[in-house]
């Protein structure tokens, strides 16, 4: 499966079909910052994504005052 | 996993609520929680004309589309900054908001009204740009809501902002910064506008959900001073900490305002007088923001051994 990952913006490559939360955890992502989505779809950690799939994970976390 | 409402495929987990919800059952849970926080932190009152803070990312714009939802009467405040890339962009997301849903919008370019943009500001007068920008917003804001005659200006700050925040001030123990940390912020002065912010119990992972749902489009980069702000370093470790152990970040934040920060209140005890140079409401003779901007249109003049300053640039 591909995944793009932003700041920086990255694709990855990652073998098999995985649960998105073993997907963030093999990136060393913490769940509670990101929303992953496919296409416009939001998926919640037990979905899975298939060999063939792309996802994104966008980041939530910002720095910068309102 | 399955919506907790109506049994449809999730789209989103809550898990310090114990709770996943699809994506009409999400929005309405959020708007729900706003709702909440307006009526129990007394924030606006019903038919109250609202300020409403938007930069163009996914808070503010949650907040202005959830405040618009609501009923509530708002108008945008966009402040122009001045930075790089950055700027422009945000400007955009905020000005294609408001024009989508027909909503009054006022533009506020930093440069215009003050003579410098942020990072020349910062520049001149050799300080952080986070800290004259952060004091530059407070002051423009503020006198933008006294001028257009709102009652409440409302900022799009979340539980990951305050909680981070009240992090990073209990770490260096700064007490009157915890006196002040309020979800609302009283008009305490007849110079001073009240200022709430409904989303403290809205995280920035379900801002972001917000938008994506709704379709809302937000600028999604960072403004690059923010990289590397302890902020940032806050957030990471309050939510290391949430993902573990999910509910720490809000009982963080919640239990200290039910706890705390009563026995801190009494001791603020600060005399407002409006400043002598612009007549906003300062502690001192002269405000922060002002005597920052004198600082940034003086230039020091070396010449040989003697250094002169001299005022380079007139009062905006
Ligand atoms: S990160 Fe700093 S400079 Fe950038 S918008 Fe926020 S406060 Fe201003
Ligand atoms: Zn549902
Ligand atoms: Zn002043």
């Amino acid at each position: 499966m591909k995944v793009l990952i932003r700041r920086p913006r990255r694709e990855v490559e990652l073998p098999g079909r995985r649960r998105v939360r073993d997907v963030l955890k093999e990136l060393q992502i913490n769940p509670e910052t990101v929303i992953v989505v496919r296409g416009e779809t939001l998926l919640t950690s037990d979905d899975v994504v298939g060999e063939e799939e792309r996802i994104e994970v966008i980041p939530a976390i910002s720095g910068g005052a309102r | 996993m399955k919506c907790s409402t109506c049994q449809a495929k999730a789209a989103i987990e809550i898990r310090r609520h114990n709770a996943a919800f699809c994506g009409p059952c999400f929005l309405a849970h959020l708007e729900r929680q706003v709702q909440r926080t307006i009526e129990s932190e007394k924030m606006l009152a019903a038919g109250e004309r609202v300020l409403v803070a938007v930069s163009g990312g996914k808070d503010s714009l949650c907040l202005w589309e959830v405040l618009r939802r609501l009923g509530y009467e708002t108008t945008g405040l966009h402040l122009d900054l001045g930075i790089g890339d950055y700027s422009p962009e945000g400007r955009k997301k905020t000005e294609a908001y408001a024009e989508a849903h027909d909503l009054p919008l006022q533009v506020i370019e930093v440069k215009e009204e003050t003579g410098f943009s942020i990072p020349e500001l910062a520049g001149r007068t050799r300080r952080p740009p986070c800290s004259g920008c952060g004091l530059s917003k407070r002051y423009l804001m503020n006198r933008a809501a006294l001028e257009g005659g709102f009652p409440v200006l409302a900022t799009g700050h979340n539980l990951d902002d305050v909680a981070a925040t009240l992090l990073g001030n209990v770490l260096h123990w700064q007490v009157e910064q915890l006196t002040r940390m309020t979800p609302v912020r009283p008009a305490s002065h007849p110079r001073l506008v009240k200022t709430v912010k409904p989303l403290i119990r809205i995280t920035e992972r379900e801002a972001v959900a917000y938008c994506l749902l709704r379709g809302t489009d937000y600028h999604e980069d960072e403004c690059p001073n923010a990289a590397g702000a302890t902020l940032l370093l806050y957030k990471d470790i309050v939510n290391q900490i949430e993902a573990v152990s999910p509910g720490s970040k809000q009982a963080f934040y919640q239990e200290f305002g039910k706890r705390v920060r009563p026995h801190l209140a009494a001791s603020e005890t600060v005399t407002l007088r409006e400043c002598e140079a612009c007549g906003q409401a300062t502690t001192g003779e002269v405000c922060a923001y002002c005597r920052m901007m004198e600082r940034a249109r003086q230039v020091t003049v070396r010449r040989g051994r003697v250094t002169r300053t001299v005022l380079e640039v007139p009062p905006a």
